[in-house]
């Protein structure tokens, strides 16, 4: 191998095959050595002097020094996100912020590379998945979101609606470029302007698209973003004069923050997270239901809040498609997130890989087998081999926790009311999946799988246009589609 | 007068389709705006409240998997029954100090709006729905589903309006319901139960218990069963901090004005779901 961050399992040499190491060139990327915070169109220092490093997970290596926005420098992000809706953005036509979205779009698509090359350094993704998914997905969201701009009457007749005026938006490590598109899009769309904190560990896509909010001549106040952690995020969350707050990340944090918003009937959505049930019956396609297991729980080493965390398969092939499972996994590439062969990269941060690891730890003490391919994994950075736990039982931890990583974890059932019991007990309903050959079970699981997102015989799609969001306690209000713009909108009287 | 002496009627709570006492064996009184005694009315406690949720969690499966045609048409036999009962209602009414006229037009008012949102039970999938062009080839759609258990706070005024206002955009998608009513409107509130209870309506769907909302509010706002709060009708007064507790099992906390009538009140406790297959041969 010419990569010695790439060592391929033992199972490839066993079939014959090796892969030659095929590395995404990082020349594209010209990553500073230390970023501002992006207030008012401008790139500026911290009240505080206080900044953080983040670092490519995959080597451990710092890529940059990025600023720590203070309570000061979030007021300062939010006076000039109010300035602007009062003097730009409230007073432009919907085709022309639509216009300005059109532009970010285009401006996304051109320079997708070098975004997916800088993805993959910060968060320590595969570079196919950012370049396959992150990117044309971002770009995707702010092409749709920008013809709804002048259309937004027809998506709620009969309804006098405004912008709420400044949002605060709060997004995770996991998706950073594309849940900023998420969460910008729609927000821009309906007229609102925006302050909105990326993850501490992945800052730098997002400080990248300010260099293309700046390109696009977008008004300076309109967008703002404060790099920071959870001081800066509960600076957002509490500041007075925020009129709407969207978060997405964990459920323990999503909880503070409705606490703190509920008192003050802030409007507030949640996309929080999951333990998402993918039930496969014994009349499945199954080649095709083992792919949907892997990329349903190894997409994005697991950090996915929709991951297919707990396969439930049907007794009569339970074993067989274990087996089966357990080959596949053999063949994942582990390694070095540059390379194009790469199937799973690094775990986004030490403290992730903690939480993995600890989690696993509980299920085997809890009396769970584990089953790890003989993949070895490189000596740097923070790694977690892609995992399978077997004699699962409801009342076990890694049965009930998110554990947000490569681990999956196995029940099994008899019946279709058996695998709907056990799929639903969950505190969770975000995502779910089903696989069978038989339409009628399909709906008959999808309509009572409590969950807001059903994938059945496929898993992990997403779609500008499709509704995306929780039941339960994995939060409220949809992204996505037109249900998502409901959020970004207020009523302002007259409705029926 | 006939020279019989009035058959004073008895209010209890309303659970599970029955009408039990508070286990607390507490009531409370309620007058007529001269001060002269009504009635004394169960005051519910914690367990009651309890009893309650169970309950409307057991209804709310079968609620929810009735036609929407079937659930339209129990909400209109609600509102036959309420016609029926027309004069006992603006009586009520009357009793607790409006004047005849705004008696009349509040009764008549409140029917109307049931007939409302009756008629919504097999349409509001349709406008809230939307099958999704995903640029892959998926069939991809999206369906509204009931919340689950929403938890009621019965406005005080007005108090026929108020209830139905909340109560019947809750429960037309197949939501169940528990009901927290206090002071005058809690005669109100258990004679609507009256009504549900004699119109098809299924056990536990609307459970309704009357008391001191300030000692019940926090029960509701932290059970772990209850999946979305309605707060428009809660007492100005009360401290929003307790709000807080929401965020234990992430409810939908809803708060509108006590008489608004619209499309998104049913919205309010929905939630939506998108479903996504393969198209392919």
């Amino acid at each position: 191998m010419g990569n010695s961050n790439s060592k391929d399992g033992s199972a490839l040499e066993d079939f014959g095959i090796e892969y030659a190491s095929a590395i995404e060139s990082t020349s594209l990327v010209n990553i500073k050595d230390n970023y501002g915070l992006f207030i008012d169109g401008d790139f500026v220092a911290s009240s505080s002097g206080k900044s953080f490093e983040t670092l490519d997970p995959s080597t451990e290596k710092s890529l940059s020094v990025v600023t720590e926005a203070s309570p000061e420098d979030v007021d300062r992000a939010v006076q000039a996100a109010r300035v602007s809706y009062e003097k730009y953005w409230k007073k432009m036509s919907g085709a022309d912020r639509g216009r300005y979205l059109f532009r970010i779009a285009r401006h996304l698509q051109e320079r997708a590379r070098e975004f997916a090359v800088l993805e993959t350094l910060d968060g320590g993704k595969p570079i196919k998945e950012s370049r396959d998914v992150d990117l044309p997905l971002a770009a995707a969201h702010f092409f749709y979101h920008a013809g709804w701009a002048d259309k937004l009457e027809y998506a709620f007749p009969q309804r006098e609606l405004e912008p709420h005026g400044v949002v605060g938006q709060i997004i995770p490590w996991n998706f950073p470029l594309l849940m900023a598109a998420w969460k910008l899009a729609p927000a821009l769309a309906c007229g609102n302007t925006v302050v909105l904190k990326p993850a501490e560990t992945t800052p730098l896509t997002a400080l990248l698209l300010a260099e293309v909010i700046r390109d696009v001549d977008l008004p300076p106040g309109v967008i703002n973003i404060v790099t920071g952690a959870g001081e800066t995020g509960s600076a957002i969350v509490e500041h007075p004069e925020v009129n709407k707050l969207a978060f997405t990340g964990s459920t323990e944090v999503g909880k503070l923050i409705q606490r703190s918003a509920v008192k003050r009937n802030l409007p507030l959505t949640l996309e929080l997270g999951g333990k998402a049930p993918h039930v496969i019956f014994e009349d499945a396609a199954l080649d095709q239901a083992i792919e949907g297991v892997i990329n349903g729980i190894f997409f994005n080493q697991g950090h996915v809040c929709c991951a297919g965390s707990r396969l439930l398969v049907q007794e009569s092939i339970a074993d067989n498609f274990i087996d089966r499972l357990q080959k596949r996994i053999e063949l994942l590439r582990v390694g070095n997130p540059l390379d194009k062969n790469t199937d799973i990269g690094a775990i986004n941060s030490k403290a992730q890989l903690e939480r993995i690891d600890q989690l696993v730890k509980a299920g085997i003490e809890e009396g769970a087998e584990v089953f790890k391919p003989s993949c070895s994994l490189p000596d740097n950075g923070y790694w977690y081999p892609p995992t399978v736990l077997t004699g699962v039982q409801q009342s076990h931890r890694v049965a009930r926790e998110e554990i947000f990583g490569p681990v999956l974890v196995v029940q099994t059932f008899r019946t279709p009311e058996e695998a709907l019991e056990k799929a639903n007990n969950t505190p969770y309903g975000l995502s779910a999946g089903i696989w069978t050959e038989k339409g009628s079970l399909i709906h008959w699981m999808a309509e009572r799988l409590r969950a807001g997102v059903i994938w059945a015989n496929t898993f992990n799609k997403f779609d500008p246009a499709s509704p995306f969001g929780g039941y339960k306690e994995s939060g409220f209000g949809r992204e996505g589609g037109m249900h998502g713009l409901g959020a970004y909108l207020k009523n302002t009287g007259g409705s029926s | 007068m006939s020279g019989k002496i009035p058959i004073a009627k008895t209010y209890k709570l309303f659970i599970n389709g029955a009408f039990p006492r508070s286990e607390s064996g507490r009531t409370f009184s309620v007058d007529n705006p001269e001060g002269e005694l009504i009635a004394n009315v169960s005051q519910a406690s914690r367990k009651d409240f309890r009893e309650a949720v169970r309950a409307a969690r057991s209804a709310q499966s079968p609620w929810a998997s009735r036609t929407a045609y079937n659930r339209g048409q129990i909400l209109y036999r609600v509102a036959e029954m309420l016609e029926s009962r027309k004069i006992e209602f603006v009586e009520l009414l009357k009793n607790i100090g409006l004047n005849s006229k705004a008696a009349k037009s509040e009764v008549e008012e409140a029917i109307h709006r049931w007939v409302w949102y009756a008629g919504w039970s097999d349409k509001y999938s349709q406008v809230l729905g939307s099958v999704n062009p995903v640029s892959g080839p998926y069939f991809n759609f999206t369906v509204p589903e009931p919340t689950g258990v929403v938890g009621i706070i019965a406005p005080a005024e007005p108090s026929m309006m108020g209830l139905v206002s909340r109560l019947a955009p809750a429960i037309v998608s197949g939501n169940t319901v528990v009901v927290v009513s206090q002071g005058q409107s809690s005669l109100t509130s258990i004679t609507i139960g009256e009504v549900l209870a004699t119109s098809d309506v299924p056990e536990g769907v609307v459970n309704i218990l009357t008391g001191d909302q300030s000692e019940l509010l926090p029960w509701m706002i932290g059970h772990m069963d209850v999946n979305a709060v309605d707060i428009s009708g809660i007492s100005p007064e009360t401290d929003h901090t307790l709000l807080e507790e929401a965020s234990l099992n992430v409810k939908r906390v809803v708060s509108r004005k006590v008489e608004e009538e619209s499309l998104e009140l049913i919205s309010d406790f929905l939630e939506m779901k998108t479903i996504w297959h393969p198209v392919g041969r």
